[in-house]
């Protein structure tokens, strides 16, 4: 796919998001933007997956897990534009009895969920337990993850990375959402990750780099971490990211990390993004 | 009122036979260990099937998910640790990826109680049936013996949805039939008596057992329950019973706040109301010791049941 036309999608999942938290003035912005670039290539360009036909099993399928299920709207609104569920549904996000759940689940049957996720640090486990039943299956296809920086603060994340290595779980690909941001601001403040390379390194991951808002820089790196798979190693991208990306008055600030944007506020960040396949 | 006797035998000796019963009929199944292999007997699964054991190491909180994972792709995972283990330390992994996800996960919880012994209070959980029995989704079963464990963890495999399946340490008396059909949700009625009803699970349907010989003695017929399922509960047993009995005593090992008995008293409460005494832990921890010294000191031994039971058909004819 050209880089044009992925930007196009990317603009108009992230009018979706706006649209969507603004509506009923709760959700997650802020890292839906961020990830909105990653989950639009991912979907539109690098999963083999089949989005008529959900199966829960999703054999010889790749599978995807968002760990940091809070950015629920970008995800929702790339399962809807892929054709997982009609675009009119993203209407009901966060809605009485909706499927739509504010974070995913597999409650009320969305089609694309595999695995409810909210409370985090849960999402690495179940990628490397996914990934581990698809050899035992021969199934060769890949399982992809998404976790924020900040969700990296909990201790499961890191039993599962000790355990994927020490059991050459090597057809996973996890990737980090690196806006060094939290709800109580900088992650640096908060809790500092360190070294965050070293550390996924000495826990024996083969880490890669990219830009997570460059479609030239995330293409040549997930095709390179795809390249790895196989090699006895389980394989992490650490993503930079930044919250808020595409609109203005929302980069550069952990404030719009869970914070709707009014009536007002919707109108200034959708003049910034083209209407590019219909707005829902 | 004899029961016929089939030896002796620690109930997660149970559970390891059924596991590798299972790992020939049901290419499917998988197993999960956190560092307790022997201890859960998962040792005779794990020799015939190494491609489908996980040994996670001390972390489980990683095992929950993977095992909710490890679904998705058709597989039964069965995750073993001590009960404390199981429940109490991933609470949270168990409610969001198993339950709330309703994931194909066998939870299978050994070494719980008080008769987990001398290891003392730190392990001896005695909230982990109110903690799995408050979540949406999940079966809680509580198998009386040695038989009846291998049974329900062969029963769990054909269920599709998460269970937990608690089982203890010690050596205890096997009465269950080997044979026996182990229907989930289903109570087994071991004797019928017209003056109370007890409704036991676990290790207390043993001592149920012996109390019934010194109620025997002084003229009290009560009828047993043996209630290896705590939920979904047998409602319909529970008032087939006290329709004729009046009263009621549940026996658990378990804190009284969550446990069997207090699902009884819902059922009672809302279809029933007749009186009911409780054989359970009251509200503390435990401490070291062996298990039979530790259930006479908690009052979860056969003279306490038969106390209650006195307590409960003396209340009977009290008219408020």
């Amino acid at each position: 796919m050209e880089n044009k036309e992925l930007a196009g999608i990317a603009s108009q999942v992230r009018r979706d998001i706006v649209r969507m938290v603004s509506a009923v003035n709760s959700g997650h912005p802020g890292g839906s933007l961020g990830c909105t670039d990653f989950l639009t290539y991912l979907y539109f360009e690098q999963m083999t997956h089949n989005a008529a036909q959900f199966s829960m099993d999703g054999k010889h399928e790749d599978l995807f897990f968002l760990s940091n299920g809070h950015i629920s709207p970008v995800w929702y609104s790339v399962l809807a534009r892929s054709g997982y569920f009609p675009v009119a549904e993203l209407g009901t996000f966060r809605k009485l009895s909706a499927r739509l759940q504010g974070h995913p689940s597999t409650d009320k049957g969305l089609p694309g969920i595999r695995m409810a996720s909210g409370s985090l640090g849960q999402g690495l486990s179940v990628g490397v337990g996914a990934a581990q039943v698809k050899k035992l299956n021969n199934d060769p296809s890949i399982v992809y993850t998404l976790h924020g920086d900040g969700e990296l603060q909990e201790g499961q994340i890191w039993e599962a990375a000790m355990y994927a290595a020490a059991n050459k779980v090597d057809n996973i690909i996890a990737t980090i959402d690196d806006n060094g941001r939290q709800i109580d601001g900088d992650i640096d403040q908060v809790l500092s990750l360190g070294d965050l390379g070293l550390k996924w390194q000495a826990f024996g991951w083969e880490v890669l780099r990219m830009d997570g808002h460059n479609f030239d820089s995330i293409r040549s790196t997930m095709q390179a971490a795809k390249a790895l798979t196989g090699k006895g190693k389980p394989i992490v991208i650490i993503m930079k990211t930044e919250m808020g990306q595409g609109v203005d008055y929302m980069m550069g600030s952990h404030k719009w990390h869970g914070v709707a944007p009014n009536a007002e506020q919707l109108e200034a960040a959708l003049q910034q993004l083209e209407e590019t396949l219909g707005d829902y | 009122m004899e029961f016929e006797i089939f030896g002796n035998k620690d109930t997660r000796s149970g559970f390891g036979e059924g596991l590798a019963e299972l790992g020939q009929t049901h290419p499917n199944v998988v197993a999960l260990c956190a560092d307790l292999t022997g201890s859960l007997k998962m040792d005779a699964f794990q020799k015939a099937n190494p491609e489908r054991f996980f040994q996670t190491g001390i972390a489980e909180a990683n095992m929950i998910g993977l095992a909710a994972g490890m679904t998705i792709g058709g597989k039964i995972p069965f995750t073993g640790t001590f009960a404390n283990f199981s429940t109490g330390r991933v609470y949270d992994q168990i409610r969001q990826s198993v339950a709330y996800s309703k994931k194909n996960v066998k939870i299978c919880a050994s070494h719980a109680g008080l008769t987990l012994g001398e290891d003392g209070a730190t392990h001896q959980i005695l909230e982990d049936i109110g903690m799995m029995k408050m979540l949406p989704n999940m079966t809680v079963i509580v198998p009386a013996d040695h038989n009846q464990t291998k049974q329900a963890t062969i029963a769990i495999a054909a269920h599709e949805g998460p269970v937990y399946l608690r089982f203890g340490r010690p050596v205890m008396p096997i009465f269950v039939q080997p044979d026996a059909n182990f229907v989930i949700g289903k109570a087994d009625v071991l004797t019928e008596g017209t003056d109370v009803t007890i409704i036991a699970c676990g290790h207390m349907v043993w001592k149920s057992i012996e109390a019934l010989k010194a109620l025997h003695e002084i003229g009290i017929s009560a009828e047993l329950i043996n209630m290896h399922t705590i939920k979904p509960l047998d409602e319909a047993a529970i008032l087939k019973s006290v329709a004729k009995t009046g009263c009621v005593v549940t026996a658990e090992e378990h804190m009284m706040n969550g446990g069997l008995g207090e699902a009884v008293s819902q059922v009672l409460a809302r279809k029933a109301p007749v009186p009911q005494e409780y054989v359970a832990v009251n509200d503390t921890f435990g401490e070291s010791g062996t298990p039979m010294e530790l259930m006479t000191k908690y009052h979860i031994d056969s003279p306490d049941i038969v106390e209650a039971v006195k307590k409960a058909i003396s209340r009977k004819n009290i008219i408020i």
